[in-house]
């Protein structure tokens, strides 16, 4: 049976993977986040299911925690924000390296530096063109709302395991702070000892002596095999590529111009093309929901539709790059954001769209 | 008596241990590592224990200690394998764990890690290699360096005021009320390494008991990086690191 609450983003994120059956929570304190390991901490989940719950030493130490923990067929995660993922993408460069499952959650504040503890979406080049070093993507996952939150979380981990591979829920501090209401999964099972041997065969449980050892790395000093590993990898974000983009469409079908946007972004974006379809101006709404992989297709073939694109970012501008790839030049695309912990309001966005697109 | 003779069954004192597999070592002749990784699997063997360990491997001449262990093993990024471990330990509660790391792993890049893992007493074992130097890249300086010595980093000597002292690990983390035994060993004689075997069997006799994390330090050489014949390397640590790094246990909570 799915329960209904009224919960914040953080709380609903940390109920959620608790019900998602995770094994451990490695975290360290950073505002606009702390509220998941609070609440973690508060529930108590080593009494509910035997979850592990540590509040480590830094954000270094907490996504190494999550590496030992995912190596060994266990259902993992972490959270921080925008500085602490910052430190955290040693580990996880070494997790992808290393074809790890795992969830990482972060809520974006404004920066750079130590910048606010205010919203933003600032983090979405060091998320989507990988962060840490080498050649590596992970599944970026942009909730919109509290109840994605929740959602997220069981599919991060789902879709963690199916590729091998981390995935970031790119969430920010409106939506980590705002209560909803939420529904939520009921709980499933921890994976038991028999069910990791047999679903995550290259684990390191123990070699016993009816099979070879196994060993998790990211190292290969031989050049040549590093690169097929390479290989093997990007074949893997390709599939990722044809099999998860996710997105959704409002208001898309007769539309004239269209907004990209995503995540707090997208909620005002909403109500801005709610206000300019009443003015008769008939202006859609694409909300990517996988920001790797990115909805390129059908934003190229709404490129063939409509006149103008813009996309709202609380950032400089960097999700347009992307839009900006899948459109060539085909139609205008133009960009407005706010930064620093600003959320822009709906009025800035149709003024944006008047002088940016339909008028300019 | 010929070979044939000697070489019966019954004459056997000594077999190589099966967790150790047969790729050749990549260590330097006359380095302490190979002689490090051999009692550790010796002691895995006699405790029957090879089915519920998981080892952590660091960054450093010992990087690849997964290839020569034959347990299911993990490979850290530089000075994280305590946090690895932690969450390894904390995850399977069964199982036996330990860290093998060098001085540059452990107390430098990974200080914090280790400091903390012993703090919070985690139920692990860390074996620790102090060779002075940072092997892997070169012979440069680490913080074990002993004032004076020359690495590729400090050519001329390290000039404490310059360069800060050395960093005595071992006894640093004795005083953490989570690491419950915490010894300095070496490998360089027969006599040597039996008691550092003893010292690597109580530790996880330890971890078996669930009494804490138990450190084990072995001052070791570094050969190439001292650039100095095996032989040498050996005289030269018992002169010069044993006085530094003097060899007993720290800390036994019985
Ligand atoms: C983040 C990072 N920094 C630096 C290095 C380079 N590096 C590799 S091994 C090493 C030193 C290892 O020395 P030590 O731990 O003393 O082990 P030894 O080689 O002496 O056995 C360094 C600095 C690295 N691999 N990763
Ligand atoms: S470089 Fe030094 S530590 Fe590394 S294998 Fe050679 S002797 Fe041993």
């Amino acid at each position: 049976m799915k329960e209904l609450r009224l919960m914040k983003g953080n709380e609903a994120f940390a109920e959620a993977a608790i019900r998602a059956g995770a094994d451990g929570y490695f975290g360290y304190p950073i505002t606009p986040q702390s509220e998941v390991m609070e609440y973690l901490m508060a529930e108590k989940p080593h009494e509910r299911t035997g979850m592990v719950v540590l509040q480590a030493e830094s954000e270094v130490a907490a996504i190494n925690m999550v590496y030992g923990g995912a190596a060994c067929g266990k259902r993992v995660l972490t959270s921080s924000s925008s500085p602490g993922i910052s430190l955290k993408q040693e580990g996880i460069s070494y997790i992808a390296g290393a074809e790890l499952p795992c969830v990482i959650l972060n809520v974006v504040r404004g920066g750079p530096g130590l910048g606010t503890i205010q919203p933003s979406q600032s983090d979405y080049f060091q998320s989507t063109k990988g962060g840490g070093h080498g050649d590596y993507r992970m599944i970026v996952l942009a909730p919109s709302s509290v109840q994605e939150m929740a959602d997220f979380a069981r599919l991060g981990f789902d879709l963690a395991f199916k590729y091998r591979n981390p995935v970031l829920v790119l969430s920010d501090g409106a939506i980590g702070q705002m209560m909803e209401k939420v529904e939520l999964d009921e709980q499933r099972p921890r994976f038991t000892e028999e069910e990791i041997i047999k679903n995550t065969p290259w684990a390191t449980t123990g070699k016993t002596k009816d099979r070879e050892r196994n060993i998790i790395t990211s190292l290969d000093l031989d050049s040549a095999k590093q690169e097929l590993h390479n290989h093997a990898l990007q074949a893997k974000y390709k599939l990722m590529q044809e099999q998860e983009t996710r997105y959704e469409m409002i208001s898309c079908e007769d539309a004239d111009y269209l907004i990209v946007a995503y995540g707090t972004s997208a909620r005002i974006s909403q109500k801005a093309v709610d206000v300019l379809r009443a003015d008769g101006i008939k202006v859609g709404l694409l909300r990517p929901i996988t920001l790797f992989p990115f909805p390129t297709e059908i934003i190229s073939k709404l490129a063939d539709q409509v006149k103008g694109i813009l996309t709202v970012e609380m950032s400089a501008g960097q999700m347009i790059e992307d839009v900006k790839l899948a459109v060539g030049c085909r139609v205008k695309v133009e960009h407005f954001g706010r930064m620093g912990g600003i959320i822009p309001s709906p009025t800035e966005v149709v003024e944006a769209m008047q002088t940016k697109i339909i008028g300019g | 008596m010929t070979k044939e003779d000697i070489r019966k069954p019954e004459n056997l004192v000594y077999k190589k241990t099966e967790l150790l597999t047969d790729k050749p070592l990549s260590y330097c002749p006359g380095c302490g590592h190979g002689t490090a990784h051999r009692i550790v699997m010796e002691v895995l063997e006699e405790m029957d224990i090879q089915d519920k360990t998981i080892g952590i491997a660091p960054v450093g001449c010992s990087v690849l200690a997964y290839e020569f262990m034959n347990i299911d093993m993990q490979q850290a990024a530089h000075g994280r394998a305590p946090a690895l471990a932690t969450a390894v330990k904390r995850l399977n509660p069964d199982k036996f764990v330990f860290t093998y790391q060098g001085d540059g792993d452990l107390a430098a890049i990974g200080t914090a890690e280790t400091i903390h893992a012993c703090n919070r007493g985690e139920n692990i074992v860390i074996i620790f290699i102090n060779n002075g130097i940072y092997g892997m890249t070169g012979g440069q300086m680490a913080p074990t360096t002993l004032p004076g010595m020359k690495s590729s980093t400090s050519p001329y000597g390290r000039d404490v005021h310059m360069m800060g002292n050395p960093l005595k690990m071992t006894e640093l983390v004795a005083q953490l009320p989570g690491t419950i035994y915490v010894t300095r060993q070496a490998v360089h004689t027969p006599a040597n390494v039996r008691k550092t075997k003893k010292a690597i069997r109580k530790a996880f006799e330890n971890q078996k008991l669930n009494k804490g994390l138990s450190f084990v330090e072995i001052v070791s050489n570094c050969n190439s990086g001292w650039k100095m014949n095996p032989v040498q390397a050996n005289e030269w640590m018992v002169e010069n690191m044993f006085p530094f790094y003097p060899l007993g246990d720290i800390k036994v909570n019985d």
